[in-house]
């Protein structure tokens, strides 16, 4: 189990995991590169059933108001299983826009008019109706049931909506504006199971200041949901890696029983999980709308970033030859990998803003102080010495 | 839906417990630093100090009242840990006792000898060295050569221990010897205390990278110990190290507090001296930055989880490995920040006291004592990731 994530957490991931394991995600993701996106549908509304797309919809738009530290648990899972389609997009940014767009920013009332064209009617999302009128109540009450995917392209972090054509919502937030986006050229990415469209903004749905911030908002929950599946994709090349090294042998031995395997490994593992710790603290910052989000978000966006791009190359190393190959599922991941690694804002730019928000004082360069756990508040029973601090000096042995 | 928990959640500066550390450390740590340890002079000041934080009762907050500490929780003992390193207090010369003999005595020890060592070791009256490695059993730990004897009321100690921490100016030590002649690898090895003034005992003091004596070599020949000094069984004493290994390795020898200080004490040195179009540099101090708060949350965690009920295992070497490359590139980034002063070891003029290359210096020994990091490694790949021996 995760360091600091609570025993209903760990059972909530449980429960996505063995749907997922069940699910054949892998070939739904290999038919949905292919243009066959109804198995990735299926998966997306069985996510719906467990309550993943309802978990960044507010109650009263008939989602679940979950905290991003549940989100974060189940983009993990996802990412885990490398599942196809917008998963940052649909299932926080978009919400999580829609949510905190303030009531009197919308432009005007909708009309089915005005939504017409584009890709917003996907064929693949039967029954999905768009919204006329109130928006964006209904919207988010379709994201919840799982009857709507939206995506978005939110410039510059992510020039290009991903995924339209199995989006029955494309937005285009930039500048303090939320307009429909309608698609244009389609382009591939490494992953195969995404793919990029260009946009050009159509009606205009809410702008102004507020509407700035909330797209603030939804840059660093997509930004949180990405690190989240980078961790979950690492979890998961580290498992088969460890997998295949233990079945595959060499020289009379399986690969696993030699240092230079396992000591990579090993340096996976330590990757992963000290990045875990960091995704965990950026969704509660994010939970508690502190003035330290863009700082948080944005370590925890670097580190799982690493984390996973390590677990990637290293697990590469240890298939070997097969793999480098279509025919093996690892490259599903190890291709989302490096998709990820450059959506929502590069390591670039995640560091300078970790800078910027460590270096305005003195004090801010501090670590926070205080970190408080509840559990922790006891003392140990029976076990009363941690021992004591090891100052400066080494303990040779 | 809200599922309950999540991580360590900054809580602010509010614990009064942290507010009375803060307030005592701030009326009490030295304004210069003490002479190194590694001197007599030193050594000296070093004590005359943890006599000091005894007295106000902070030298081992976690430990049972009777015995010097508080009682306090797990979480109190890294406040107090944070609050030590940002006030740059002096080393603790009685570490390897306090995070190294006192847990194993916890574990293992006889409630006679809890009374008799921790009340001195609490105070620094005492303080101990340890006495792992040998000249040939480093990494390979059980291979182990000194003895012990069995003897009238006791064994009788010979042979060689290397690389001993403090042992120099130490008072005492602990190690294990082979007391089952014959007996091969981890069986037949046997946890003792030893006195190091001792008839018997001879001490070599080594001069590490960097000129001081931080370390020693122990010649033991016929040194008699009671029998009361064995912890836990005769020829039992691989088990009962590997407990005091897992306290080295992870929570108790390197709190997080030494490696947040020092990550902010590199954003402050990048404040000053970074250029603010070297993204190169300014990566690394973030990555330093990262690193630190990552290892913080994660202990935190971590503590949470033992007071919980939870043990400590092989994840103990997770810990090992990150915090002892943490420490090494975060020391390496802030001399590379500071340029061609970052050479200048002369007390007059070099760069904020030495601490930055007195700190890289000591970083370089990490990924080397407490199990190396290769040792660690290969833990991690058999006993967490379950890859084949």
């Amino acid at each position: 189990m995760t360091p600091g994530r609570s025993g209903e957490q760990a059972q909530f991931a449980a429960s996505l995991h063995a749907m997922l394991a069940d699910a054949e995600v892998p070939a739904a993701a290999r038919r949905w590169a292919a243009g066959d996106r109804a198995p990735g549908l299926a998966v997306w509304r069985a996510l719906a059933t467990l309550g993943v797309t309802a978990l960044a919809v507010p109650e009263r738009d008939g989602g679940l108001g979950a905290g991003f530290a549940d989100l974060v648990v189940a983009c993990e899972e996802l990412g885990h299983h490398a599942v196809p389609g917008p998963v940052a997009e649909s299932v926080a940014a978009v919400p999580v826009l829609l949510a905190a767009l303030p009531a009197d920013a919308a432009a005007g009332d909708l009309t089915g008019g005005d939504l017409a064209g584009g890709d917003l009617a996907s064929d693949d999302l039967a029954g999905a109706e768009l919204p006329a009128r109130n928006w964006p109540a209904p919207w988010l009450a379709g994201l919840a049931a799982g009857d709507l995917i939206a995506t978005a392209a939110m410039p510059p972090w992510l020039p290009w909506a991903v995924d339209t054509g199995a989006a029955g919502l494309v937005l285009l937030a930039a500048d303090g504006t939320v307009r429909i986006a309608a698609p244009g050229a389609r382009y591939r990415s490494v992953d195969p199971g995404r793919s990029l469209s260009q946009v050009t903004g159509g009606q205009l749905l809410a702008r102004g200041p507020a509407v700035a911030a909330a797209i603030a908002r939804a840059l660093d929950a997509g930004t949180l949901a990405c690190a989240a599946q980078l961790l979950g994709a690492g979890r998961a090349l580290l498992e088969a890696s460890v997998r295949h090294a233990g079945q595959r042998t060499q020289f009379g031995r399986p690969i696993g029983a030699f240092q230079a395997v396992k000591h990579q490994l090993a340096d996976v593992a330590i990757g992963l999980e000290f990045a875990g710790p960091l995704l965990d603290v950026a969704a509660a910052t994010l939970d508690g709308d502190d003035e330290h989000v863009a700082r948080d978000v944005s370590a925890a966006k670097v580190a799982c970033t690493d984390a996973a791009r390590r677990a990637a190359r290293t697990a590469l190393q240890v298939h070997g030859a097969i793999g480098y190959t279509e025919e093996h599922d690892l490259h599903l991941w190890l291709l989302k990998v490096r998709a990820l690694a450059g959506a929502w804002g590069s390591q670039a730019e995640h560091r300078a803003r970790v800078m910027a928000a460590i270096s305005v004082s003195a004090e801010g360069a501090g670590q926070d102080q205080g970190v408080e756990t509840p559990a922790a508040r006891q003392p140990v029973a029976g076990q009363p010495a941690a021992g004591q601090a090891a100052a400066g000096e080494p303990a040779w042995s | 839906m809200r599922l309950s928990g999540g991580p360590g959640e900054p809580a602010g500066e509010s614990s009064p417990f942290r507010a009375e550390v803060r307030d005592w450390l701030r009326a009490h740590v030295p304004a210069r630093p003490l002479a190194s340890v590694d001197t007599a002079e030193g050594f000296a000041a070093h004590r005359e100090w943890e006599h000091e934080l005894a007295a106000a009762r902070l030298s081992v907050v976690s430990w049972p009242v009777a015995y010097g500490g508080r009682g306090a929780p797990l979480l109190d003992w890294l406040v107090f840990e944070e609050e030590y390193y940002a006030a740059a207090a002096p080393v603790r010369v009685g570490q390897n006792g306090l995070f190294l003999l006192a847990p194993t005595l916890f574990a293992h020890g006889t409630a006679e000898q809890l009374d008799r060592v921790l009340p001195s070791m609490a105070t620094a009256d005492e303080v101990w060295a340890q006495a792992w490695s040998e000249p040939d059993a480093g990494s390979d730990l059980a291979a182990i050569r000194a003895t012990a004897t069995a003897a009238d009321g006791g064994w009788l100690l010979s042979g060689t221990k290397m690389w001993s921490s403090r042992a120099a100016f130490a008072d005492k030590a602990f190690g294990l010897f082979r007391s089952e002649p014959g007996a091969r690898r981890h069986r037949g090895l046997t946890y003792l205390m030893f006195d190091l003034r001792a008839e018997g005992v001879t001490v070599r003091p080594i001069r590490q990278l960097g000129g001081r004596t931080g370390f020693a070599e122990i010649f033991l020949d016929q040194v008699f110990v009671p029998a009361a000094d064995v912890i836990g069984e005769p020829g039992d004493g691989w088990r009962v190290a590997m407990s005091t290994a897992s306290h080295e390795r992870g929570m108790s020898l390197r709190s997080p507090g030494r490696f947040s200080a020092a990550a902010a004490r590199l954003v402050e040195l990048w404040r000053q001296a970074g250029g603010q179009d070297d993204t190169a540099l300014r990566d690394r101090v973030v990555d330093a930055w990262i690193g630190a708060r990552a290892y913080r949350l994660h202990t935190h965690a971590t503590a949470a989880r033992l007071a919980a009920g939870g043990s400590l295992g092989a994840e103990s070497s997770l810990g090992k490995v990150f915090w002892s490359e943490l420490d090494v590139a975060l020391h390496e980034t802030a001399l590379d920040l500071l340029g061609p002063r970052a050479e200048l070891a002369s007390p007059d003029v070099d760069v904020d006291q030495g601490r930055w290359l007195d700190g890289y210096l000591f970083s370089l020994a990490g990924p080397i004592y407490a199990g190396t990091n290769e040792i660690q490694r290969t833990v991690i790949a058999e006993r967490l990731l379950g890859l084949p021996r």
